[in-house]
């Protein structure tokens, strides 16, 4: 097998070779993973740069960010339950809750920053255990539970900020995730050890695999993929750590915002999860076929409780976020387009609606694309109506390219 | 074939409710042969296989393993005894790869973190002892796989385990011509290896072209185990169709019904 079907690694070129090969041929197949998000992005950056130069300035790089960070940590969580392919539409004003949980302690209660957040994380993960149980153990279809909770907690919300006044958030330390910057030497450093772990780890996979005669990614490729992060995130902290204030001798604005090292905390977590333990890889097979993973001894209820465990979990975090840049939580925190937004970032990114196919990458890609939407047309003056409307376009093009691979996918025989 | 059977059943009986699907059934699988089982639709073969597998408790009657008499309650003390049962839907994730579908609730881990290599390492050996050279990657999705190939993964899963008994649920049923040669040998090949393997089947063609003996249900009856050289055809057909044929088969085969 070893010496007649999987080709060694005799010589680097030929191994890349086989890479590259193999890869267009997924692609061509309808794998297009994350080719539409990046490709999206680039056009809109190009785009908006042209026609809104201010697009392009530090400030607003770094709006971008504080942005969008909500619903990217939303979508994360939600990536588990698409990729059973289940649906949560109530992780949006879960995370209303959770923030209003957040708020009512913090701020009416008077306890301190870490008690209430742990509360808040509670509560969501509660939620999930709620969600997830009505799913798994009284099948009711995802879409129904989770349409009743998101009227639900839309009461909820309003039930906890009695009525329509907003709370306002004081405590120095949740109002830092979203309006304070890390110390841009810190960013620098965070940057240099986080590339130089991932090209360790990359290289001594590649290298261990090698050793032991399997087929390893050939080093060309490891090293493209280290540059790329490399130059990614360097220009990124580059960028962040410019001096954004308007008056710099008052007070100066510099730094990667805390929130981006959370993000990048949570990614790498959940990406670890989903691609390296049994638990990741069971939820792809039930997302997959859930039958197979049934035989194959897999608990699939407990996968999928625990998946709208991490969902709401996640979007207690997401509320977290958004409490903390609002600097106040109301009614409408996680409401109006925060789940349709998330829903699009994770779709947009590459994770299917069908099950089975997604990373938590996919999250940060499609939050980012829907992030400088947003943005971009918030730069240009455009109203709110417009706005909804493309973001709602980019939505449906993201679902019909997903779609579309799958068809695709299908008629190669890749399904 | 002096050694006796691995899996020996004695008077199975099982019911759904009103409906005996199973009347005092008896059937054995040796190690080192393809053992057909065949029947009508609604013969009981699905029935008998699940009651193999763990799937449906047994009524009454004796279920022996290597000599000794064993209780199976469930999948997974089928499994634990060695007998792994491919469906016919094969259960495969479309979405994961060969390595990933191959030990599908079974990983291998060092700590928390999966042993991808040692899992690959494993699945490239147990294809490699099948004599599997059709797949171009263990790491390409089960979804790019063909019937066959599929079929074939599916067949490597069963066998990973060390398996003894394996019983294949009709593995040709939506092949084309190539594709079935090419697991049927597979088939052979396992039996040679000295698993005891049971395959059920409709195609008398590939019954006869890999089998060493023929069990034929009959109504819920097992109205003939016998060696596939000492039958025709014809005679499978008419065990099949009736449940007898000259002096094998029910003594009474249109009672059988009752």
């Amino acid at each position: 097998m070893t010496t007649e079907t999987l080709p060694k690694q005799e010589n680097a070129e030929s191994a890349l070779g086989v890479h590259v090969k193999g890869y267009l041929e997924r692609v061509k197949g309808g794998e297009l993973g994350a080719l539409p998000a990046v490709f999206g992005l680039v056009i809109l950056c190009v785009v908006f740069s042209v026609l809104r130069p201010a697009f392009l300035s530090a400030v607003n790089f770094a709006n971008l960010f504080t942005q969008g960070a909500a619903v990217a940590v939303i979508a994360m969580g939600l990536i588990f339950v698409l990729l059973l392919g289940e649906i949560d539409l109530s992780a949006g004003f879960a995370s209303g809750v959770c923030a209003a949980v957040l708020a009512v302690l913090l701020t009416l209660q008077g306890w301190p920053w870490y008690l209430a957040v742990l509360a808040a994380m509670v509560t969501g993960a509660l939620i999930g255990l709620v969600l997830g149980s009505l799913v798994a153990k009284l099948g009711i279809p995802s879409f129904v539970v989770t349409l009743a909770a998101f009227l639900a907690f839309q009461g909820v919300v309003l039930l906890l900020v009695k009525d329509g006044t907003n709370i306002s958030i004081r405590d120095e330390t949740i109002l830092a995730i979203a309006n304070k910057n890390v110390p841009p030497v810190a960013g620098w450093v965070a940057l240099v050890v986080g590339v130089a772990a991932y090209a360790a780890i990359q290289f001594l996979q590649a290298r261990r695999r090698a050793a032991r005669g399997l087929v390893a990614t050939p080093i060309a490729v490891i090293a493209a993929r280290v540059v790329t992060l490399a130059v990614v995130a360097g220009v990124a902290v580059y960028v962040l750590n410019l001096e954004r204030s308007r008056n710099a001798a008052i007070v100066s604005l510099k730094g990667v915002p805390i929130v981006v090292p959370l993000i990048v905390i949570l990614l790498i977590v959940w990406t670890f999860v989903l691609r390296r333990t049994a638990y990741g890889r069971h939820i792809y097979a039930v997302g997959g076929n859930a039958e197979a993973a049934r035989r194959a001894g897999i608990n699939v209820d407990r996968i999928r409780i625990s998946a709208f465990v991490i969902c709401s979990f996640m979007a207690s975090i997401g509320g977290i976020i958004a409490a903390s840049r609002a600097n106040s939580v109301d009614p409408n925190t996680g409401g109006s387009n925060v789940l349709l937004f998330a829903v699009g970032a994770a779709v947009i990114g590459g994770t299917s609606l069908f099950g089975g196919k997604g990373r938590a990458l996919d999250a940060l890609l499609g939050g980012a694309v829907v992030a400088v939407i947003e943005n971009g047309m918030g730069l240009m003056g455009y109203s709110a109506g417009v706005k909804f409307v493309v973001t709602g376009s980019v939505l449906l093009l993201a679902a019909g390219v997903d779609a579309l691979s799958r068809k695709r996918a299908a008629a190669t025989g890749r399904r | 074939m002096s050694q006796g059977p691995i899996l020996e059943l004695r008077g199975i009986n099982k019911s759904f409710g009103p409906v005996q699907v199973l009347h005092d059934v008896a059937f054995s699988a040796y190690p080192g042969e393809v053992t057909a089982l065949v029947g009508d639709n609604g013969a009981g073969k699905s029935t008998l296989v699940k009651c193999i597998g763990g799937i449906h408790p047994i009524d009454s009657g004796e279920y022996f393993f290597e000599g000794e008499r064993v209780h199976v309650s469930g999948p997974r003390d089928a499994a634990a005894l060695g007998v792994e049962i491919v469906y016919q839907d094969l259960a495969l994730c479309d979405n994961l790869d060969i390595v990933q579908n191959m030990f599908l609730g079974r990983e291998r881990r060092s700590g928390l973190v999966l042993d991808e290599d040692t899992m690959e390492e494993m699945a490239a050996k147990t294809l490699a002892g099948l004599s599997v050279r059709t797949v171009k990657s263990l790491r390409q999705h089960v979804s790019s796989l063909s019937g066959g190939q599929r079929q074939t993964v599916a067949i490597a899963k069963a066998v990973l385990w060390n398996s003894k008994v394996v019983i294949l649920d009709e593995p040709t049923a939506a092949l084309g011509v190539a594709q079935t040669a090419q697991v049927l040998e597979l088939v052979r090949r396992l039996a040679d290896k000295g698993l005891a393997v049971v395959l059920i089947s409709h195609n008398m063609n590939d019954v006869f072209a890999v089998s060493d003996r023929i069990a034929a249900l009959y109504l819920g009856r097992m109205a003939a185990q016998v060696k596939a050289s000492e039958v025709t055809h014809a005679q499978i057909v008419e065990l099949i169709t009736s449940g007898r044929s000259g002096e094998l088969g029910l003594k009474n085969g249109n009672g059988a019904a009752s």
